[in-house]
């Protein structure tokens, strides 16, 4: 067996029981994986295990619902170069280059060879910030744009290298690492299980929910003990608000980049409504305390659940009047629609996941694949998926899903109403000193409003946190970007960019 | 194509907040907290031992509010001690003044500890330039909800401006990151003086958990005057617009407020 296969449900996996294949095998058994569209990778890291690399690698089954574990070694100091998985397959680019960034890895054949995000303990410490190797063309009808670290707006630092040819944008580049925090490197540097809760609500502070569930979902397996039915609700509910609240700011934020001036102001009114019911239920607008490892110190009650109840369906009622206002103004449908297409191929080949990705036709979708908790059993998610593309499938995207998840909640509330009415809902407070299984890696996977976002936590040999590796869905989704700008008017940009929003600091970490 | 927009309208009504010193937030909404002093100090120095950027101190007992993530496990774990309270006036001018102790019924705003140019320059009218060096995006969406048509702060003249050309000062949010610290740098240095420089959210004001962390540059901090610190987690708008008004002049904070 080439894997070990499990599930998003299922326990920790046993360092052990990993196989550990040449790269050789590895090398072609992905190779002949991802040609098909059922199979992409999650996550694909390597750690330093003694004198050794270890190189873990999770693949997703989607049409199986499983979830492939292996792994490569190789000596610490070997020199060998390894066959780029690059080459043929783009998806694997952020790893490859993650990889050769932190430990000088060199991987042969990769057609993108480009730091990632310059680490404070990188591999080559020549390499920085100054001297990203950007892409240059010839020509003397050419110029460059060069925007950033600091935009214009009150947002995160990235810089973008435009290649233009006039007003036409023909080649783009990201170059991003100004928000490397050491995020990972802080996860493994604490025994302080209350520290790495907040550290994973920090990843990116507008996915708070997100990644703390993906982190302390990890943490449940590796403590091999599983969360109550209830809290489990609780969790998903906290998930699905996020995902409102940030959908109905990007609305906004789109609207006003057109000058639609009305759908801007209803949005950043009705984005507060939301973001104040999550402050009303746990003190923080960005639910940053909510989540909390094997409990919670915020369990609904019945006047909680029924102001939640009462104030989302009032905000998917409103948001549905902007949404059909939208739809009828020409002149706005006339800035999104065709715009910034990134076709459903590309959108396979390049690995994008989460909402971008739907819009692109392309199902990827870990709530309807992957699912985990009451997904699999109360909700039965079925993803909303688009074909165009384009701006405007983005937004439609957003649209939908505001009010599928304001559906959902109502749905959830609905069944915890007899529970709390009852008061018989006793919750379990938060646990920061579960034993952790040792010399395991556990992975939470979980689809947070930006799409696809994986923590793997490996364990030592006395149940310590050795690493944690993040994933955020933008590492995926930034190239996306850069080709959907492609032959586009460089004024589209803001839109283009508003239409993803992608993470800076989650990529960055 | 007139129906929908009235039907927006209608819904929307009228959505600024009259009267933004008047604001009171939810209960649930973890602000300044009230600290109380025991004979019995084992509860505390339990709090002490699991606070995650070590903001408490149990001997002498202290919270920093620079380094606190308000995340309340504190009060939790010795509810006698420390609670914490919906008032979100926690801006200082200095940075000691974020350092709460038993007793101490709000976060002092001493009118003396103002450069006077401040007031005299920009009492009209503030507009920064925002520079985000590591910040979550958390902390930076709340700086853009000031104006948004609840808060619209812009009623005051105060707002954001992309140029630092047109800024009369630079507010930060994040711990500053090394590979950001030049930019901010460069930007701090575009703006003309005279200029104020404002420290939003407890990561800028302290590096919250990234304070130790080696991809963390902060001596900007160490070379320029912070004129404002605004802690939280992500520092509420309000934690904002009280902190700005106050450092205008448009307010005063006296003791005690409400509980």
């Amino acid at each position: 067996m080439n894997y070990f296969v499990t599930d998003n449900t299922s326990g920790a996996v046993r360092l052990s029981d990993i196989p550990e294949l040449s790269y050789g095998e590895f090398y072609d058994d992905l190779a002949a994986k991802l040609s098909d569209e059922r199979y992409h990778v999650a996550h694909y890291f390597a750690l330093p295990d003694d004198r050794r690399m270890r190189f873990f690698c999770l693949l997703l089954d989607d049409a199986a619902g499983q979830v492939l574990v292996t792994s490569h070694a190789m000596e610490y100091y070997e020199d060998t170069a390894l066959p780029s998985l690059t080459a043929l397959h783009p998806q694997m680019h952020p790893f490859e280059r993650d990889i050769a960034e932190r430990y000088g890895i060199r991987f042969d054949g990769m057609p993108w060879p480009k730091p990632l995000r310059f680490p404070f303990d990188r591999y080559d410490r020549r390499s920085s910030m100054d001297n990203y190797p950007f892409y240059t063309m010839e020509g003397g009808s050419l110029h460059e744009v060069n925007v950033g670290p600091i935009h214009a707006g009150v947002i995160e630092p990235g810089a973008f290298r435009f290649i233009c040819n006039g007003e036409q944008v023909l080649h783009l580049e990201i170059a991003l690492g100004y928000q490397h925090r050491g995020v990972e490197a802080a996860f493994a540097a604490t025994d302080n299980r209350l520290r790495q809760v907040c550290l994973s609500e920090t990843v990116a502070g507008d996915s708070a929910v997100t990644h703390a569930t993906a982190f302390t979902e990890a943490l449940a397996k590796l403590a091999g003990r599983a969360y109550p039915e209830q809290l489990v609700r609780e969790r998903t509910l906290a998930l699905e608000l996020e995902r409102m609240a940030m959908q109905i700011a990007d609305t906004g934020a789109l609207s006003m980049d057109v000058g639609y001036q009305l759908g801007q102001v209803a949005c950043e009114a009705l984005r507060t409504m939301t973001i104040n019911t999550t402050q009303a239920w746990c003190g923080n607008r960005f639910a940053k305390g909510l989540i909390r490892p094997l409990g919670t110190d915020h369990p609904l009650t019945a006047e909680k659940a029924s102001m939640i109840r009462r104030n989302v369906a009032e905000i998917a009622r409103r948001y549905d009047e902007v949404r059909h206002d939208l739809k009828s103004s020409p002149t706005v449908l006339a800035r999104f629609e065709q715009c910034g297409i990134v076709p459903r191929d590309e959108m396979r080949r390049i690995g994008g996941v989460g909402q971008a990705a739907r819009a692109s036709g392309l199902q990827r979708d870990i709530r309807a694949s992957h699912p985990w908790g009451i997904y699999a059993s109360e909700l039965r998610h079925e993803p909303i998926v688009k074909r165009h593309g384009d701006v405007m499938a983005r937004l439609m995207m957003r649209c939908r899903e505001v009010l599928q998840s304001a559906g959902y909640i109502d749905r959830m509330l609905a069944a915890s109403e007899e529970l709390l009415a009852g008061g018989s809902a006793v919750l379990p407070a938060p646990d920061y000193a579960a034993p952790l299984a040792p010399d395991s890696l556990a992975f939470g996977l979980v689809e947070g409003w930006r799409g696809e976002t994986c923590h793997a936590v490996v364990t030592d040999a006395e149940g310590r946190i050795a690493a944690c590796r993040v994933k955020d869905p933008s590492l995926h989704n930034w190239m996306a970007l850069a080709l959907a700008v492609r032959s586009e008017g460089i004024s589209d940009f803001p839109i283009c960019n508003k239409s993803f929003n992608l993470s800076y600091c989650g990529h960055d970490l | 194509m007139i129906l929908p927009k009235i039907r927006v309208l209608c819904s929307h009504g009228r959505q600024a907040i009259p009267d933004l010193d008047a604001v009171e937030l939810t209960s649930e909404f973890r602000g300044r907290p009230s600290l109380t002093a025991t004979d019995d100090t084992s509860a505390l120095r339990e709090a002490a031992a699991v606070c995650p950027t070590g903001a408490l101190s149990a001997e002498p007992f202290a919270l920093d509010l620079g380094r606190c993530l308000f995340c309340g496990e504190c009060a939790r774990r010795a509810p006698r001690n420390i609670r914490f309270t919906n008032d979100y006036r926690i801006g200082s001018p200095t940075r000691e003044g974020l350092i709460l102790r038993p007793g101490d019924t709000h976060v002092p705003f001493d009118p003396a500890s103002v450069r006077p140019e401040i007031r005299r320059y920009f009492r009209q009218a503030l507009q920064l330039r925002e520079v985000c060096a590591g910040g979550d995006a958390s902390v930076e969406m709340e700086l853009g909800a000031t104006g948004n048509v609840n808060f619209d702060f812009g009623r005051f003249g105060v707002g954001f401006t992309a140029s630092p050309r047109h800024a009369d000062g630079v507010a930060v949010s994040g711990p500053v990151t090394a590979n950001m610290a030049e930019a901010l740098e460069i930007c701090y240095d575009a703006v003309a003086e005279p200029k104020v420089l404002i420290a939003c959210g407890t990561e800028a004001c302290s590096g919250g958990l990234f304070a130790e962390s080696r991809a963390v540059d902060r001596t900007f901090f160490e070379r320029h005057r912070v004129d404002l610190w605004l802690p939280g987690a992500p520092m509420h708008p309000m934690i904002f617009i009280d902190g700005i008004r106050t450092l205008l002049g448009h307010k005063e904070r006296t003791a005690p407020q409400r509980k």
